[in-house]
């Protein structure tokens, strides 16, 4: 032994203290340092997505003063029929030619129709078919623009002459005139939350998706839900550890990284090849998807079912409960909240997928929004794909927005899961 | 609480089933080329709204998947039209015609395919000899001598030197996109065959004319970027230097961004690949199912509706979306034969 000196002693307690405490701030400052990446990371994800798609949700819009002409329109009375056939577009192009009497010839002309959407006869037929009086009269409306407008309105900054594209000067004056008497104006897009998906895009919208998406996860949760955690209550509480269990749990912690799309080429194969369901149909999506995510909910049920403290079920047993009395009455409800988040958290990656949908058909042009789970159907992340493939400037701002929809739907269900948890969480 | 779950998920299943026995397919459904799906999709959307027929059910697998899909059977879980950006391979046909399908073919229009750069500089003006030089795999020796050599060029006044000198580097679709082959059989190929050695070749030699005609190089100057044109387009505007491969439509919107290159002194437009002047532009089909013409509704009308000139007539909404129409007589010749639905025989006869 040395001999050292009270003072030394507190001297070199001292140094390594002091190099400890470093240690421990470099460690925090890693850790703030990761977070950080992290929160950046998300901010730069969030500010791209909205910066781009916030314009999506206006819709440049033209007011027009429209004369419902039986003559031009070619109809005598109003019903289910005549509508189908009469000539709104007929209408269209007259309030146009009467707002700019100067465009004469062919090619103005047809520039000049070209300023409303392709679908502004639809919403003349609808308001016509809703107020059967305004025949022979004559209202102002708010028409769509096309997306070739909306496109070069959205890019007009301040003094700064925006993205042409293909519009063309004297429809550019036209337009400045019309923003200019207050006759063009961007308007909230309710069509977006409307319509299904189109291949103009002011008439496309996200609701046939959304819808979509809604269908499959019904199905996915009304089957994965129960399977697994009936599997998972086997496994836990009654199964003997055998290999044969042994080799179950590798093979469901396999199954769980399985990529994808092989669970698609299996729905391929077994629903649609072999059961005969139709393609493209949430039923058989939702069917894929439980394949996928029962894997998630087996494993976390069981971690949930684990948790439960063994207390619990000898007390239980000790008051001479059945198995399945302690499994129902004083296991499950313990463990319910662990299974919804690890149910949750299997919904909210089945939301995203879309490899697996792309053998079943379900990445497709749906322009009618699906009314139960055998109508051909989309969903969100497969729209959002979609969109991004198009060749129409005006689908830029629209992938975005959709994108922003897809995380809103995400937070809402990760939000659920958080709240339930709260709610049901029991301490002991 | 686990017993409702139970038999909800049970009711929920029944009426599934149900609703599954019920259901005789009552739309349309196409399947196949990515090319063609804009204009597919835009069809199906006017014939819903005009008719009272449900919306086609349009999917986008690539022309070759398409003709998969559809060439397997008759029925009513296999498609009724597939969109071909080429025009179906005998193989294809033979195997259609082994599963009991009878084929119409229909020719709806052109497609151009454009070299296209940033605007920041100047439009390139190429050959399809310049093109072939620039991205074979192997080229012609440069001495001049009737041998290959791995393709030597490094920058683009290597292979012309009216040509800037900036280093080779374009971005086109990988191999199994129908563009690709389109490019490769329209621009490389018709490059390659102005070398009259190998051209002769074709006669003596086929497979050997084909490796050297259609092989696109592989050490880095073409860069496989993806099936999103989009993406192209958005890299071509981060990095000036380098030329893109995608189909007109895609210039058509992005004017602003990106100009197409001059290929044998035509630039790509809607009128020069109209009147065939300009050299890269293909041909683009749907096929129908005969069978299947009075078994699922709309499908005659559905066609109608394709070969009306308000869809792709000079001026109809097919060309708003980049499509290049047909010549109007072939317009005409092929709508009289759509009505009729004569099914396709022999390739070879025709």
């Amino acid at each position: 032994m040395t001999d050292l000196t009270q003072a030394q002693v507190r001297e070199r307690i001292a140094k390594r203290l002091a190099s400890r405490h470093r240690k421990e701030k470099l460690f925090r400052g890693l850790g703030i340092a990761s977070i950080a990446f992290g929160v950046l990371a998300v901010v730069i994800l969030f500010s791209d997505i909205i910066s781009k798609g916030s314009g999506a949700f206006m819709q440049t819009a033209i007011q027009l003063q429209v004369h419902y002409d039986a003559q031009v329109l070619g109809i005598d009375t109003v019903d289910d029929e005549s509508l189908a056939w009469a000539n709104f577009s007929g209408v269209i192009r007259q309030a146009l030619r009467e707002r700019f009497p100067s465009a004469t010839g062919r090619s103005a002309k047809r520039e000049l129709y070209s300023l409303v959407s392709s679908g502004a006869p639809f919403t003349l037929r609808d308001r016509l078919a809703d107020n059967p009086k305004l025949l022979g009269g004559s209202e102002t409306v708010w028409l769509a623009a096309d997306d070739d407008v909306d496109t070069f309105v959205k890019s007009l900054k301040g003094s700064e002459a925006g993205f042409r594209g293909r519009t063309s000067d004297q429809k550019a004056g036209w337009i400045e005139q019309l923003l200019g008497s207050g006759e063009l104006k961007k308007r909230f897009n309710t069509t977006f939350f409307t319509n299904g998906d189109s291949r103009e895009p002011e008439q496309a919208g996200i609701r046939a998706a959304l819808m979509g998406s809604l269908f499959t996860l019904l199905v996915t949760l009304t089957l994965s839900f129960p399977i697994g955690v009936a599997a998972a209550i086997y496994l836990e509480e009654y199964a003997p550890k055998n290999r044969w269990t042994d080799l179950i749990e590798v093979n469901i912690n396999n199954l769980a990284a399985v990529p994808s799309i092989v669970f698609g080429l299996l729905g391929l194969a077994i629903f649609i090849n072999f059961f005969e369901l139709p393609r493209s149909a949430p039923l058989v999506g939702g069917l894929v998807l439980t394949l996928m995510t029962l894997p998630t909910i087996i494993i976390s049920s069981r971690a949930a079912l684990k948790a439960v403290p063994p207390s619990i079920r000898e007390a239980a047993m000790g008051m001479g409960a059945s198995r399945m009395q302690v499994v129902f009455h004083h296991v499950l409800p313990l463990a319910m909240p662990g299974m919804l988040t690890g149910a949750i958290i299997g919904m909210a990656q089945a939301l995203g997928e879309t490899a697996p949908l792309l053998m079943i058909g379900m990445v497709a042009f749906i322009v009618d929004v699906p009314g139960g789970i055998t109508d051909p159907a989309t969903v969100l992340p497969v729209q959002i794909f979609l969109w991004a493939d198009s060749p129409e400037r005006a689908f830029v701002e629209r992938t975005s927005a959709a994108i922003m929809v897809l995380l809103s739907v995400l937070i809402v269900m990760n939000t659920c899961a958080v709240l339930l948890r709260k709610k049901l969480e029991r301490r002991w | 609480m686990n017993k409702q779950i139970l038999a909800t998920s049970l009711a929920a299943l029944t009426l599934a089933s149900a609703q599954v026995a019920m259901a005789a397919r009552d739309y349309i459904s196409i399947v196949g080329s990515s090319t063609v799906y804009p204009f597919t999709t835009t069809v199906a959307e006017r014939f819903s709204r005009a008719t009272q027929f449900k919306t086609p059910v349009v999917e986008s697998t690539g022309t070759g998947g398409g003709m998969k899909l559809f060439c397997q059977g008759v029925g009513e879980s296999t498609a009724d039209v597939t969109g071909a950006s080429r025009r179906i391979k005998q193989s294809e046909l033979e195997m259609c015609n082994n599963n009991g399908v009878d084929v119409v073919e229909v020719q709806i229009g052109y497609d151009g395919i454009v070299l296209a750069n940033a605007k920041k500089l100047a439009p390139f003006e190429l050959s399809r000899r310049d093109i072939f030089l620039a991205l074979g795999k192997e080229v012609p020796n440069p001495d001049g001598s009737k041998t290959l050599v791995a393709n030597p060029y490094k920058t683009w006044k290597d292979v012309n030197p009216a040509l800037p000198n900036l280093r080779i580097e374009v971005l086109g679709p990988p191999p199994t996109s129908g563009t690709r082959d389109a490019f490769v059989e329209l621009a490389m190929e018709g490059g390659c065959k102005t070398f009259g050695w190998i051209k002769a070749m074709k006669k003596t030699d086929k497979s050997a004319y084909k490796a050297i005609c259609h092989n696109v190089r592989e050490d880095g100057a073409y860069v496989e970027a993806g099936e999103n044109d989009n993406l192209i387009v958005n890299k071509l505007v981060a990095n000036p230097n380098a030329l893109g491969i995608f189909g007109f439509s895609f210039l058509d919107q992005n004017a602003d961004k990106v100009q197409g290159s001059l290929i044998e002194g035509q630039a790509p437009t809607f009128d020069s690949i109209a009147d065939q002047s300009y050299p890269v532009s293909r041909p683009l089909f749907i096929y129908v199912k005969k069978a299947h013409a009075d078994v699922v509704p709309g499908i005659r009308q559905f066609l109608a509706e394709f070969t009306n000139a308000r869809a792709w007539g000079e001026e109809g909404y097919l060309a708003d979306k980049g499509m290049i129409p047909l010549p109007e007589e072939q317009r005409q010749q092929v709508a009289a034969d759509v009505r009729k639905l004569n099914a396709l025989g022999n390739l070879a006869a025709k």
